[in-house]
């Protein structure tokens, strides 16, 4: 078993809280990971990407091959598509479809929700509504994490229980409002993940 | 014990603090950062104290780090791979004197240059220096190696050069720990034949550092960090740190059978290289970083079977990835999607509400009523400014060049010249070059743009701000009446545009320290931990 995955964002959107929460619950289900994450400039407002790999055996590369990744986790729907190369034919695409605007040009959303939907049945989630429906806009990255739970090969149990142990030192009403907006999101993808 | 899940960097700092360091020695810089903020968090508890705050730069650090080993204590010295060049005296004299306590120098190069000027390789540096140099490949080799490295420190009686790049720093894995060993006693030696380097005594010691060579090439050919990987194939691969990953990752995927032989441990292993040589036709030589021993082993005259970042099997620049080693091993790209043309760059800036702005909308406006309007800026947050939608400064060179740049342009008779540097570049390097401009005269503005911070690397504490940086200016001999002090706040504005223009319009050396906390830092000291989700 061995599952690429690619968490894409700006920087300072919280994407490594997502790769914290699978890194955990990987490692607590016995399983090897490499997760590879940008610090620096591009945190202030840049692209940000970090290649999460996991798998039962040894993993040499840091980095993901292109064409190799099954899953492409955005919290932004532009960066969805900067990291399209690195797509396995068979990979899917969950991405938020809230834009996150800072710069020129940014391209108008029925494109870019068109080129999102010349991928494998993409996942598009309305991710900071989701989120308030859970009790806070800011849980939205655990909204975005249950809908790609059933493709990341973990355990959704497994998932959660590293929410709460990231979580905990927050207090349990902070794990408990994750732990919503987490399975709200799996509500979201769970008729396509079945389906796919 | 159990696995923990560490950055590179991290793996390093445990291994450091496993290893029995007194003291950690470092200035900030991407990707080195995190080594010593790992040990500042995680050192309270640990049964002897050890000492882990920031130094003013990569110099002070590392002397303060060969005074400790020369105490008798091993010490870590941490920085990014320019910071090395900032270093370098120290760190290729330290070689000459050799070492007491362990000493390890561990610098994270950015090839790609994800944040950084150059991809310089900081292996050239060890060439240099002719010390040990240790790049291991992943996040457990990295824990090992830095305990290793103190011990083969003390054994040799050099300083080890720990080398790493930004994938490893900045990538998580498993780490498993060993037994913490304790500290080394406080032991100074009297051994002034060594540390006094006066012509006779450094001829001689660098004597012994030639006589040195064979046994650091001996203890190479045995080290666990250079092993070859047997395969039946004629081409072969010699690969260099994290190279090795790559290949690996290769030749798992598609069934290859060629050699590898991982080096990890410099000098190079002379009799494994030459048995790699003799059993293959040709040779990938795959490093990570500049094609530093490709160079070498192909000679003058260039190597027939060598293949590799010099004949354009491999990228002459940038990072190496499993797609570019697939590529040099003859194995066709799996096609993914395009980029869709609608995928514009998204380039960092400034944070919304940051000081910065609120000066450079100042700055931008005073400069532009000026006939030149050259700013001379520095390596921090601030150099964002750059970029659009303020396009302010006009240079970023080094730590510290702002100022230097701007007295020359002075000199030359560019009027007005104008500096801007952050509080801790400015301590880092920038106060020895606003003497250098008091000293000769030279009229030029200084703008200290002092939020307080080093933001740029996370929010470090700077070396001094404030009221300190105030009376560093005026000790340099910058006139009382023209070190000014601003807040870049929207509702200054008009304020801040009078006082710039006139110390810009004045012929001296004059400072204005623009003064607000950096936003991210303001936030974090109000973040109450239980209310962030």
């Amino acid at each position: 078993m061995q599952i690429n995955i690619i968490l894409a964002g700006v920087g300072g959107q919280g994407i490594l809280t997502i790769a914290a929460v699978i890194d955990l619950a990987a490692l607590n289900s016995g399983l090897t990971v490499r997760q590879a994450e940008v610090h620096g400039m591009s945190q202030r407002g840049g692209a940000v990407q970090s290649h999460l790999r996991i798998s039962d055996r040894e993993i040499y590369s840091d980095l993901i091959a292109e064409g190799t990744a099954n899953l492409i986790l955005s919290v932004e729907p532009l960066e969805a598509l900067r990291y399209l190369p690195f797509l396995a034919s068979n990979g899917k695409v969950v991405t938020s479809t809230d834009p996150f605007i800072n710069m020129e040009g940014y391209p108008a959303m029925e494109a870019i929700q068109s080129e999102l939907h010349r991928t494998n049945n993409p996942v598009l989630v309305n991710a900071a509504e989701l989120a308030r429906e859970a009790g806070n806009a800011r849980t939205s990255n655990m909204v975005m994490l249950g809908a790609a739970a059933p493709f990341t090969a973990i355990a959704p149990e497994k998932l959660e229980s590293a929410i709460e142990e990231l979580f905990g030192k927050k207090g349990p009403d902070i794990v408990a409002m994750n732990i919503r907006a987490f399975r709200i999101g799996q509500e979201l993808s769970q008729p396509q993940a079945t389906a796919s | 014990m159990n696995k923990q899940l560490l950055l590179g960097a991290e793996a390093i700092a445990l291994g450091a603090l496993d290893g029995g360091i007194s003291g950690v020695y470092a200035y900030p810089g991407t990707p080195s950062t995190e080594i010593t903020e790992y040990i500042q968090k995680n050192s309270a508890d640990r049964e002897q104290p050890v000492r882990s705050a920031w130094s003013a730069n990569e110099k002070t650090a590392c002397e303060a780090a060969l005074g400790m080993s020369y105490s008798g204590k091993r010490a870590l010295v941490c920085m990014k791979h320019v910071g090395l060049n900032v270093a370098a005296d120290a760190f290729i004299n330290s070689a000459i004197t050799g070492v007491n306590g362990g000493l390890v120098v561990a610098v994270a190069d950015d090839p790609s240059m994800h944040s950084s000027q150059n991809e310089q390789d900081s292996r050239v540096y060890g060439k240099f220096a002719m010390v040990p140099v240790l790049e291991p490949a992943s996040q457990q080799e990295l824990y090992d190696a830095t305990r290793d490295a103190f011990d083969l420190s003390e054994s040799v009686g050099l300083p080890v050069l720990l080398r790493l790049t930004t994938r490893l720093a900045h990538s998580r894995a498993g780490v498993e720990g060993r037994e913490v060993r304790p500290q080394n006693p406080l032991n100074a030696i009297y051994a002034p034949e060594r540390f006094v380097l006066m012509p006779h005594n450094a001829r001689r010691q660098y004597n012994k550092l030639l006589g040195v060579q064979e046994q650091l090439e001996k203890l190479s050919e045995h080290s666990w960090l250079n092993r070859l990987i047997p395969g039946a194939g004629k081409t072969g691969v010699l690969a260099f740190g994290i190279a090795f990953n790559y290949v690996m990752e290769v030749r798992e995927a598609y069934g290859l059978d060629c050699p590898v032989l991982k080096v990890g441990h410099y000098p190079l292993p002379r009799k494994q290289i030459e048995a790699l040589f003799n059993t293959c036709d040709t040779v990938l030589v795959a490093e990570e970083g500049y094609p530093v021993y490709e160079e070498l082993l192909r000679g003058f005259f260039g190597g027939k079977n060598i293949r590799g970042r010099l004949d354009g099997t491999l990228p002459r620049a940038g990072e190496l990835n499993t797609d570019n080693l697939a590529n040099a091993l003859g194995i066709a790209k799996k096609e993914g999607m395009a980029i869709p043309a609608i995928v514009v760059n998204r380039p960092p800036e400034l944070c919304k509400g940051c000081g910065h702005r609120d000066l450079y909308e100042a700055l931008n406006s005073v400069m532009s009523k000026q006939k030149e309007h050259h700013v001379f800026s520095d390596i921090g947050c601030y150099t964002l400014g750059a970029l659009a939608p303020f396009s302010a400064i006009h240079t970023c060179v080094d730590m510290g060049a702002s100022i230097t740049m701007a007295k020359g342009a002075a000199d030359a008779g560019l009027r007005p010249a104008v500096a801007v540097i952050g509080d801790s570049t400015f301590t880092h390097s920038g106060m020895t070059g606003l003497l250098d401009a008091i000293n000769d005269r030279s009229p030029l503005t200084v703008i200290i743009a002092d939020n307080d911070t080093t933001a740029m690397t996370g929010g470090q504490n700077s070396s001094a701000n404030g009221s300190r940086l105030l009376a560093i200016c005026r000790g340099l001999g910058v006139e009382e009446a023209h070190i000014k002090t601003i807040i870049p706040l929207k509702s200054h504005l008009a304020e801040n545009i009078a006082v710039l223009t006139e110390e810009i319009e004045w012929e001296g050396v004059s400072v204005v320290i623009a003064e607000r906390e950096c936003i991210e830092t303001a936030a974090r000291k109000k973040r109450k931990p239980a209310s962030n989700a």
